[in-house]
């Protein structure tokens, strides 16, 4: 039998390897899925991690698909080092996208340089206010902040919604619930010609590099991973926790709503109804596969981006469901998850009679 | 108002807190226990999808009802076993539960969005029917609705009154001080999770079968989570929880209500008004914390290793 023996560390080159190991058992696991829904799996792999990549304007929408995903992810892994849960970053990024549609619209005249940065400054203070009052609800109020963002994610969807179908709608576009087309002054210059990769994705990689010094270089970063790991040590150690909070995720909030706003004034270029996938959901299983790390969250949102593209590529070429990459999405997490037990446990066969060696709790730092 | 517009809002009420009301029950035993499981939403949606297709190729809607149940027990048996066999971390699980659930139901249902089915009809019983306000509201529902008053009186019955019960909230307050006393704590725990799965399976099986006979992909709108939330509202109490599942279904259905005063407010507006709703309770409840200490189970979402 199998049996988990307690590593009385934490094992650093597991917490490495199990996402890789995730990865693998969920493709094993969609081969064995594409061989019981009568599809070759080998072709299916390919479709889904090849194909969409396999050339140049492949890797550059690879690149366009990973940018708000990116952005979300990395500042979610900020929030959740500090042991806070922001389900909200899909919420947070619908804000950011509706605030900067609000100003673009309303600058659709105005030809000047100004104009894009304060609609990307706008867009960040719609995911920054939206993160805000959950910062606020959870410091001052103490309520839960899973439950609360959740529920501000329905509700700036609905705001969405109705400014779309309402305020915002396109006076001439024929009662679609679309904005008008904003103007060559709001949107996002290209980084590459010839390409969608637009001036956003700068901005994320800069938003990596800058939440990296913040973590491992800063005083605020150490605060913030001390609170985390253990809330009564930092307390003791005279940090301000509740400043620790707000700024935690107000911070992920304002890189959701960049994250949003780049969108609409990038590869969108107006105000849709669905203008993310969710990207911010998948942002919470690209933190987690990534470690909370910045070059770990930068493969895994490629990952998950590649995995947006092969949805779309499985549907197209193999008449398999688009609902293909949420449930892969799905799988990678929970066998995440699994694999993680590695981490602080190592497995041993036991073949004969049972151990006699009691199994003691490790120091879970994980809480 | 008149009568019945009164009566009609109480049985649209009833009707709308019913899936509210069996979800929050299960969810209720399963953190009685001590385990927070997030991922209701995920349970629900794999219960609506697998309900409404089995029902749709069999033709018979009682076996959807009790495969749905039985996929709402197989995704939670999932989450027991990464919680408490791999120690993993309660809130993540759930999390990863409901997005595997959302991407597994919709999935599953790609081919079935859009097609009709015939929901499952009223059951009036005779001269209580008849009543007026209340009639229709209790007498004049289907056959769930009535399943989730009996349900709601066993899990209050079960709480309050029955030896299980008093294990399930020991194991619930202080695992090791039962694992002491020799109860069984990962066993109740188990027990308690699928019990909360069976039920979301069928409260998600109550919206694609009765509520509104068909499959779509989401369908289920939050309601896994607003059900946590209701937990909270109702202090871990069977009786509040009953209580607070209506008043959210009177929520959700304000738009009728506001109709039959001859208002006209944006739809998107208006079903902002139930999570609305759960943030500001949760807030009015969560703002006395030493009360929430006091209410919830003590070992709440914390995981228990058992010392062989």
């Amino acid at each position: 039998m199998i049996k988990l023996e307690p590593r009385g560390e934490r094992s650093k080159r597991m917490a490495y390897l199990s996402p890789v190991l995730a990865a693998v058992l969920t493709m094993l696991t969609g081969v064995i899925l594409f061989t019981l829904l009568g599809v070759d799996p080998w072709e299916a792999l390919v479709t889904i991690l090849y194909v969409p990549i396999s050339d140049t304007y492949g890797i550059a929408e690879l690149c366009v698909k990973a940018t708000p995903i990116l952005l979300c992810a990395i500042g979610l892994s900020v929030v959740f080092k500090a042991q806070i849960w922001n389900i909200g970053a899909e919420g947070q990024l619908l804000i950011g996208g509706l605030f900067g549609s609000y100003m673009a619209l309303q600058l659709i005249d105005v030809e000047s340089a100004w104009v894009l940065p304060t609609v990307l400054v706008f867009g960040a203070l719609g995911g920054l206010v939206w993160a805000g009052i959950a910062a606020l609800l959870k410091v001052q109020f103490n309520t839960n902040e899973i439950l609360t963002t959740i529920m501000m994610n329905y509700i700036a969807l609905n705001i969405l919604l109705w400014a779309v179908h309402g305020p915002l709608k396109d006076p001439d576009g024929y009662n679609f619930p679309e904005s008008a087309m904003f103007s060559d002054s709001s949107l996002l210059p290209l980084l590459i010609e010839d390409t969608r990769i637009h001036f956003g994705l700068a901005l994320a990689l800069l938003a990596v590099v800058a939440i990296w010094v913040l973590m491992s270089r800063s005083f605020y970063g150490f605060q913030i991973k001390v609170m985390g790991l253990d809330a009564s040590a930092a307390r003791l150690s005279g940090f301000k926790e509740k400043r620790l909070a707000y700024f935690a995720l107000m911070l992920s909030g304002a890189l959701a709503g960049l994250a949003g706003v780049s969108e609409v004034t990038g590869p969108i270029g107006q105000l849709i109804p669905n203008i993310s996938p969710g990207y911010g959901y998948a942002a919470i299983i690209v933190a987690f596969l990534g470690r909370l790390h910045p070059v770990g969250i930068l493969l895994a949102s490629l990952l998950m981006a590649l995995l947006y593209m092969g949805g779309e590529m499985a549907q197209i070429s193999l008449g398999l469901p688009l609902a293909l990459t949420g449930l892969f999405q799905g799988m990678l997490l929970f066998y995440l998850l699994a694999c993680d037990v590695l981490i602080s446990f190592r497995v041993r066969w036991i073949s004969r009679q049972p151990t006699t060696a009691p199994i003691q709790p490790t120091t879970n730092t994980q809480g | 108002m008149d009568i019945d517009l009164i009566s009609n809002i109480l049985y649209a009420m009833v009707r709308t807190g019913t899936p509210l009301l069996i979800v929050a029950l299960g969810e209720l035993i399963c953190e009685k226990s001590g385990v927070l499981n997030l991922g209701q939403e995920g349970m629900m949606l794999m219960g609506a999808v697998v309900g409404f297709v089995v029902a749709l190729l069999s033709g018979s809607l009682l076996l959807g009802f009790m495969l749905a149940i039985v996929a709402g027990m197989l995704m939670s048996i999932i989450f027991a076993v990464i919680t408490m066999e791999l120690s993993a971390n309660q809130v993540a699980t759930g999390l990863a539960l409901t997005i595997f659930g959302t991407g597994l139901s919709a999935f599953v249902g790609a081919d079935f969005v859009g097609k009709p089915i015939d929901g499952l009809d009223p059951i009036f019983i005779p001269v209580l029917t008849d009543l007026p306000i209340i009639g229709r509201m209790l007498f004049g529902q289907d056959l769930i609705v009535y399943l989730s008053f009996v349900l709601f009186g066993g899990v209050y019955w079960f709480i309050k009154y029955s030896r299980p019960g008093l294990i399930l909230k020991a194991v619930g307050e202080n695992p090791h001080s039962a694992n002491a006393i020799g109860l069984p704590v990962l066993k109740t725990r188990y027990l308690a999770i699928i019990f909360g799965g069976a039920m979301a399976g069928l409260a998600g099986s109550y919206l694609s079968l009765a509520y509104t006979p068909l499959w779509a992909e989401n369908m289920s709108a939050g309601r896994g989570w607003i059900a946590l939330a209701l937990v909270v509202f109702a202090s871990w109490k069977a009786e509040r929880v009953l209580l607070g599942a209506w008043l959210f279904g009177l929520a959700s259905i304000l738009h009728l209500v506001f109709q039959g005063l001859g208002f006209s407010v944006s739809p998107n507006l208006l079903a902002i008004l139930p999570y609305l709703a759960t943030v500001v309770v949760l807030v009015i409840l969560s703002s006395n914390q030493s009360r929430s200490r006091l209410v919830a189970p003590m070992s709440l979402g914390k995981p228990f290793y058992a010392k062989s």
